[in-house]
């Protein structure tokens, strides 16, 4: 474990690091991809909360994703442009719809769970593609990206600080949680259900607090998402973003604290990368991952840090 | 609204729960025996529909597309199963749905690769085209009527092929104890096999019977997919009554949700307040529909018990 501290470590500072070389060079356009790197980490760490520590595979986060991303362009057309406001809406608003999806999914497990929050994710999707006044098919852009108190956030540089600290934020949330009493009896959810009820622990209260932080989570993630790109569209709330972050987590390592950061990096070098190389990249993506999945299972932090332990 | 109308969209929507059960029938029988969730079931269906345009725009006949719609998505599903699939069965559901979903990758690029950015178009065979006359005077498309009696009789066949064979028998043991079939001398592996290119045949036949009405092109499987899932759960994942019982119902809801919602809601707001809403409810309704069934059970109608 100790070798995995050092690693998040490095992996913080090199995250850090990365846009203020990139525009010592006077590549601005690193600074960007940096900045999506930081924004799907703090997507996936939401993701993490409920499928890493809780077992809770969800296939529609998309849906807060998305939500989050909708705040901020509703508000925004709304002249509501100061972020800080904007993130505790699209929080709200996500753990709310987060209680409702729950209240339903939680119910079932396993495959049906996975389905479920699939489909509920999907109904949103039509939802938003149906209904015009934002922009329905054809998305929403933002005119500005939003602002945050004394700094200028269009600059790519204080935008990235802003998304980094929310990052380190998260994964700081991720950790208290994950090391209290909470994420003891979440963890144990997922390890033996029986074993907890027996404890005197209900598993259901547990589970549904866990996807509506880890929701809510999402969607800040989802509004800086649509600060970066000044669009929001139905992609947000595809379920390919869904899969997107579910890889992500993968790739990084299940569960582990600093996962959600190595995949991002990874999955979003990949894209560029390849994407550079070739036009296919999207096939070339889909063998790594296969590989990834059949043959290393504990993620890049897994392989260079060791085993879990307790898996 | 005319009766005829009425008649017409229960149709559509009974034609449009049909082609679902041929997608949720191979899903729920993968899931029902071998415990996997196959997202790139879509992507068969895809094949289908291309081997399809392919082949028909190549030899000028639909029919000769057709067969080669279900020996290219059966081949495709051997091979998958051969190379990928069979490593999954021991694995969680999270990595069956990562590794399909890489597969799904592979594929939408593959078929672009192979085919193009262009969508294909397949022409309706002119035995199918025009319409019939149903009982009360209502004009029909004979092609959609078709379409609905072949998936009755596949329905039918895949109950007998289930029910009353050897084969069938085989399927049913495997599903219910993997290790004592295996005892029992039968060559598991090949059964499972077997089973994969099964569904994938008849994912690929639904997309060539679905690509005449629409386009052919990359993606096509996804929306179909989820639906099918939908389905499945509805019905119960791994029950093939289930999975036709839900086909029909989410056909019919969704096309008769469409044609009905937009006008009982134009009865209390003006008309184009009215197209937006209802259109908006309707694209939601199956999922709704679907909260409410697990709302009450959770596994689905026809719940598997093992």
């Amino acid at each position: 474990m100790e070798r995995e501290r050092w690693i998040n470590i490095a992996l913080a500072l090199l995250l850090l690091a990365a846009p203020l070389l990139a525009l010592a060079a006077g590549e601005a356009f690193y600074v960007t991809l940096a900045t999506r790197v930081a924004v799907l980490a703090l997507a996936a760490v939401g993701l993490n909360l409920a499928l890493g520590l809780g077992g809770l595979v969800s296939f529609g986060h998309a849906a807060f994703f998305g939500i989050g991303g909708y705040a901020a362009g509703i508000l925004a057309a709304q002249e509501m442009t100061a972020m800080p406001p904007i993130w505790i809406v699209a929080a709200l608003v996500a753990g709310i719809m987060a209680a409702f999806i729950g209240a339903v999914s939680l119910r079932t497990s396993g495959v049906y769970f996975i389905m479920i929050t699939l489909a509920f994710a999907q109904m949103i999707y039509y939802f938003v593609i149906s209904w015009p006044a934002y922009g329905g098919e054809d998305g929403l852009p933002l005119a500005v990206r939003n602002q945050f108190p004394f700094v200028n956030t269009l600059k790519p540089l204080p935008f990235f600080l802003i998304c980094y600290v929310l990052l380190l934020a998260g994964l700081l949330l991720f950790a208290w949680l994950r090391d209290g009493r909470f994420g003891a009896a979440l963890q144990a959810a997922r390890q033996n259900e029986t074993r907890l009820a027996a404890l005197g622990v209900s598993p259901f209260p547990i589970r549904l607090t866990a996807f509506v932080l880890s929701a809510m989570i999402t969607a800040v993630a989802g509004a800086l998402y649509a600060d970066l790109t000044r669009f929001v569209s139905p992609s947000m709330l595809s379920w390919h973003l869904s899969g997107e972050l579910i890889v992500i987590i993968i790739l990084g390592g299940t569960g582990r604290l600093f996962g959600p950061l190595a995949g991002a990096a990874l999955f979003v070098l990949m894209e560029f990368l390849l994407g550079s190389l070739t036009e296919r990249w999207q096939f070339f993506l889909g063998l790594v991952l296969l590989g990834t999945v059949l043959f290393a299972k504990g993620g890049l932090i897994g392989l260079i840090a060791g085993k879990a332990r307790n898996g | 609204m005319s009766l005829a109308l009425f008649v017409e969209q229960v149709l559509n929507g009974v034609q449009f729960g049909v082609t679902l059960f041929l997608m949720a029938a191979g899903l729920t029988l993968v899931f029902g025996v071998m415990g996997l969730i196959n997202l790139a079931h879509g992507s068969l269906y895809m094949v289908g529909a291309f081997a399809c345009a392919a082949v028909a725009a190549w030899s000028g006949s639909f029919w000769l597309g057709l067969a080669a719609s279900i020996a290219a998505a059966a081949a495709a599903g051997a091979v998958v199963e051969w190379v990928v699939i069979r490593r999954l069965y021991d694995r969680d559901h999270l990595d069956q749905v990562l590794a399909t979903f890489a597969l799904i990758l592979i594929f939408s690029e593959a078929m672009r690769w192979l085919f193009g950015p262009f969508p294909l178009y397949l022409d309706m065979p002119g035995l199918l085209s025009g319409s019939v006359t149903l009982p009360g005077g209502i004009e029909y498309p004979l092609y959609r009527l078709t379409i609905i009696l072949v998936g009755i009789a596949v329905a039918a066949g895949l109950h007998l092929l289930i029910a009353r064979t050897r084969i069938g028998m085989r399927i049913r043991a495997g599903a219910s104890d993997r290790e004592m079939v295996a005892a029992l001398g039968v060559d598991i592996a090949t059964l499972y096999t077997i089973i994969f290119a099964l569904g994938a045949a008849l994912a690929g036949f639904a997309g060539a019977l679905v690509g005449v009405n629409q386009s052919v092109q990359v993606g096509m499987g996804e929306p179909v997919l989820i639906l099918a899932f939908v389905v499945i759960v509805i019905g119960g994942i791994g029950s093939l009554k289930g999975a036709l019982v839900g086909s029909l119902l989410v056909g019919v809801t969704d096309t008769m949700g469409r044609f009905l919602l937009p006008q009982i809601f134009s009865l209390v707001m003006d008309p184009s307040q009215a197209t937006t809403v209802g259109a908006a409810l309707a694209s939601m309704l199956i999922y709704i529909v679907m909260a409410l069934i697990l709302a009450f059970r959770p596994r689905g109608l026809f719940a598997v018990t093992s």
